[in-house]
C-alpha cells in the first residue's frame, strides 16, 4: 500500500460507514456539537470576565500604582493613609502622585427611581487619572460641587441616561445624595460593577459622608520622563511601608485578573465547565465509536481474514473520530457565534469570537475525539475472525 | 508438482487443563496446486476449526501446517497476514460490508496491497462481478441484493485478487439448491482458469461432484 493509501483507504471506509447510518451520524454530531458549544461558552465567559476585570485599570494613566497588600481587587479595596502615598514624592524620579477613592453605591434611575449599585471613582479632576477623552475634556466642570460623569456603557437598568440628559433631566441621587450628571464617558461594565461614575475627590466625600480624604483606596504615580519604572518601583518598595503593593501598569492588570481567576472561584468554575464539556463530549464520542466498532465487528473480522492488518482498523477508528470532530465543530462554531452575540447583548460586555479561540476550541474537540478513539480501539480485539466463523 | 497446503500430524484442542477438548487429532493432508478438495463431516467435527488454522486465523501449536511454503505453527502474525493476502475466503454468511456497494466490496480485496490506480481497481472489480453474473448490480448495497446475489458478490471478492488458495466454509448453506450449485460451479470454473487450489467445507452432498477429492472428517480425525 502506498503512502497515500495508508491513510486514504481507511479514512474512506470510515467515511462510508459514517454516512451509511445517518441517524447515528446525527446523534454523534450532536454530541460533539454540544461539547463544542459548552467549551466555547465557558472560554468566552472566562475571557470576557478577565477582560472586563481589567477594563477600569486598563484606562488608568499612570506608571506605578499603590494598593494595600490586603486589597484583593479594585472593587473591594482596603484603605491606607494618604501620607503613605505622599512619601513617594521624596523620590526624585516621581513627578506626581494622586489618590484614587473607590466606592460602591446605589444610583437612582432618573426615570423609574429604582436603585442599583455602581462603582464611584473619586479623584482630583486635574489629575486626569482616566485616559478617556470624554472624561478629560470635562475636568474643569467636574470641579464644581455635586457633579458627576456617567459611564455610557453601564447596564441599561440605570435608564437611558443619554436621552435623559439631552432632555435636560440630569438630577439624580447616589447613595441618597443629590448629584448632577454633567456628561458621559465610556468605560464598560465588569462582573463587579454594573456601571461606573466619575466624580471629584471632594464630591466623593459628600457622596460617602463616612469617608475622608486621608484614607485612600489607591495611589497613582507618574514618573519624570526617562525614569526607569522598574528601578523606581524597587526603590519605592524598599522605602514604603510593608503593607502597600507597588504595581506597574501590567502588574495591576494581572492583579485584577488574578482576583477572578484565583481568589474568586469564578475562574475555576469556568475552567471546570470547560473540562466538563470535554469529558461529556469524550463520553458521547467514545460511546458512539465503541458501539460502532461493536456493530462492525463482523465486517472488521472479515477484512482481517482477507489480510488487513490491525493498524488499518486503528486508522479507521481515528479517521471516524476526526470526521466527527470536524462535523461537530462546524455547526458548533456557528451556534456559538450566535450565542456570543446573544450573550454580548445580555451582559453588555464584549465577547469577541477571536480566531485564537476558534483554534483553541478546535484543538480541544480534536483531542477529545482522539482520546475517545484511543479508548475505543481496545474494542477492536473483539473482532477476531477465528471466533467469528 | 509442489504442495500448496501441507498439514502434518496437526493436533488442536480448545480450553486447557481438565477442560481440554481435543478438536483436531493427528490430521495429515496435502493439497496440490489447482486441486479441489471438499471436506465433509457432521456438525462439530472440527471442519471450521481446521479451515481457520489453514487460513492463519487460529494459532495451532502442535504438528506442522505449511501454507504456500510458510510454517504456521508458532509463527508470527506478520507472516500470517502476508499469507492471508494470498488466500480468498468465502464465508458461510456472505459477510459483505453493509455500507459499501457490490463494487466497493469487491474493491476492498484490491486495496490491501496494490499498485493499481482507482480506475484499474474498479475495472477489475467490475469485470469480476460481470463474470459472476451481476453486471446490473454493481452499485447495489448488500441490503438490496438477494441471498444468492450476495454470495456471488462475496465469491467475486474472494477471487478478484487472484489468490493462490480459496478457502470456503459451507458457502452454500444459506442458499437454495439451485443457486448453491451454481455458486460452487462458478467458483470452480473461475478457479480452474488460474490453477487455484480450493479447500471447501460442506455437508451439502449435492455438490460433491465438483471435487477432485472428498475428505471426511469425523470427530477431528480424517477417515
Ligand atoms: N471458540 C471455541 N471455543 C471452544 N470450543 C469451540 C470453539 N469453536 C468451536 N469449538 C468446538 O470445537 C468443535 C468443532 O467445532 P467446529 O470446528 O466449528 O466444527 P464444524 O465446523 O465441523 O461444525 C465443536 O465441538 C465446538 O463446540
Ligand atoms: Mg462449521
Amino acid at each position: 500500500m502506498n503512502r497515500f493509501g495508508w491513510l486514504y483507504f481507511p479514512a474512506r471506509l470510515a467515511w462510508r460507514q459514517l454516512v451509511f447510518d445517518r441517524t447515528k451520524l446525527v446523534a454523534a454530531i450532536c454530541g460533539v456539537l454540544f461539547a463544542c458549544v459548552l467549551v466555547f461558552m465557558q472560554l468566552g465567559f472566562k475571557d470576557t470576565l478577565y477582560a472586563s476585570a481589567a477594563s477600569a485599570p486598563l484606562k488608568l494613566d499612570g506608571d506605578l500604582f499603590l494598593m494595600h497588600k490586603q486589597s484583593e481587587a479594585m472593587w473591594r479595596p482596603i484603605q491606607f493613609k494618604r501620607s503613605e502615598l505622599m512619601r513617594v514624592l521624596g523620590n526624585p524620579a516621581v513627578a506626581e502622585a494622586y489618590p484614587l477613592y473607590l466606592g460602591l453605591a446605589p444610583l437612582k434611575n432618573i426615570q423609574t427611581q429604582a436603585k442599583r449599585t455602581l462603582m464611584v471613582y473619586g479623584f482630583d479632576p486635574d489629575s486626569l487619572i482616566f485616559n478617556v477623552d470624554s472624561a478629560r475634556n470635562r475636568h474643569v466642570e467636574l470641579r464644581l460641587k455635586d457633579t458627576v460623569l456617567f459611564d455610557e456603557y453601564s447596564r441599561p437598568e440605570f435608564g437611558p441616561v443619554r436621552q435623559l440628559l439631552e432632555a435636560g433631566r440630569n438630577m439624580t441621587e447616589i447613595n441618597d445624595y443629590k448629584v448632577t450628571i454633567i456628561g458621559l464617558f465610556q468605560l464598560g461594565v465588569s462582573f463587579a460593577a454594573d456601571g461606573n461614575v466619575i466624580t471629584s475627590d471632594l464630591n466623593f466625600m459628600r457622596i460617602f459622608p463616612r469617608r475622608n480624604l486621608d484614607d485612600i483606596d489607591m495611589g497613582m504615580i507618574r514618573l519624570n520622563p526617562g525614569a526607569s519604572v522598574e528601578h523606581v518601583q524597587a526603590e519605592l518598595k524598599s522605602h514604603l511601608n510593608e503593607f502597600v503593593n507597588v504595581f506597574t501598569y501590567e502588574e495591576l492588570l494581572r492583579h485584577e485578573k488574578d482576583y477572578w481567576a484565583n481568589t474568586a472561584p469564578i475562574g475555576f468554575i469556568f475552567g471546570f465547565g470547560t473540562v466538563m464539556g470535554w469529558v461529556v463530549g469524550l463520553v458521547i464520542v467514545y460511546q458512539i465509536l465503541f458501539t460502532d466498532i461493536a456493530n462492525h465487528r463482523n465486517e472488521f473480522a472479515t477484512l482481517k481474514a482477507m489480510g488487513y492488518e490491525q493498524g488499518y482498523f486503528v486508522r479507521v477508528v481515528f479517521a471516524s473520530a476526526s470526521f466527527l470532530a470536524v462535523l461537530g465543530f462546524i455547526p458548533g462554531y456557528l451556534l456559538s457565534l450566535g450565542l456570543y452575540n446573544l450573550a454580548e447583548s445580555q451582559m453588555y460586555m464584549p465577547m469577541p469570537m477571536l480566531i485564537s479561540k476558534v483554534i483553541t476550541v478546535f484543538m480541544f474537540i480534536l483531542s477529545m475525539c482522539f482520546m475517545a478513539g484511543l479508548l475505543a480501539i481496545r474494542k477492536l480485539k473483539d473482532a477476531d475472525p477465528a471466533d467469528m466463523f | 508438482m509442489s504442495n500448496v497446503i501441507e498439514v502434518d500430524h496437526l493436533n488442536f484442542s480448545f480450553g486447557s487443563g481438565a477442560l481440554t477438548q481435543p478438536v483436531l487429532k493427528d490430521v495429515t493432508i496435502s493439497l496440490e496446486e489447482g486441486e479441489i478438495v471438499l471436506i465433509t463431516g457432521p456438525s462439530g467435527s472440527g471442519k471450521t476449526t481446521f479451515l481457520t488454522i489453514i487460513g492463519g486465523l487460529r494459532q495451532a501449536l502442535h504438528g506442522s501446517v505449511k501454507v504456500l511454503g510458510h510454517q504456521f505453527i508458532n509463527s508470527n502474525e506478520q507472516i500470517k497476514v502476508k499469507t492471508r493476502q494470498q488466500i480468498g475466503y468465502i464465508f458461510q454468511q456472505h459477510n459483505l460490508l453493509k455500507s459499501l456497494t457490490a463494487l466497493q466490496n469487491v474493491c476492498m480485496t484490491l486495496e490491501i496491497n496494490t499498485t493499481m490506480t482507482e480506475q484499474q481497481r474498479y475495472d477489475r472489480a467490475a469485470e469480476m462481478l460481470i463474470a459472476v453474473g451481476l453486471s446490473d448490480r454493481l452499485n447495489y448495497k448488500p441490503d438490496q441484493l438477494y441471498g444468492g446475489q450476495r454470495q456471488r458478490v462475496s465469491i467475486a471478492r474472494a477471487l478478484v485478487g487472484q489468490p493462490k488458495i480459496i478457502l470456503a466454509d459451507e458457502p452454500t448453506a444459506s442458499l437454495d439448491k439451485q443457486s448453491g450449485y451454481e455458486a460452487v460451479s462458478l467458483v470452480k470454473r473461475l478457479a480452474k482458469e488460474s490453477q487455484t487450489t480450493i479447500l471447501l467445507v460442506t455437508h451439502d452432498y449435492r455438490i460433491l461432484d465438483i471435487a477432485d477429492r472428498v475428505v471426511e472428517l469425523e470427530d477431528g480425525m480424517i477417515k
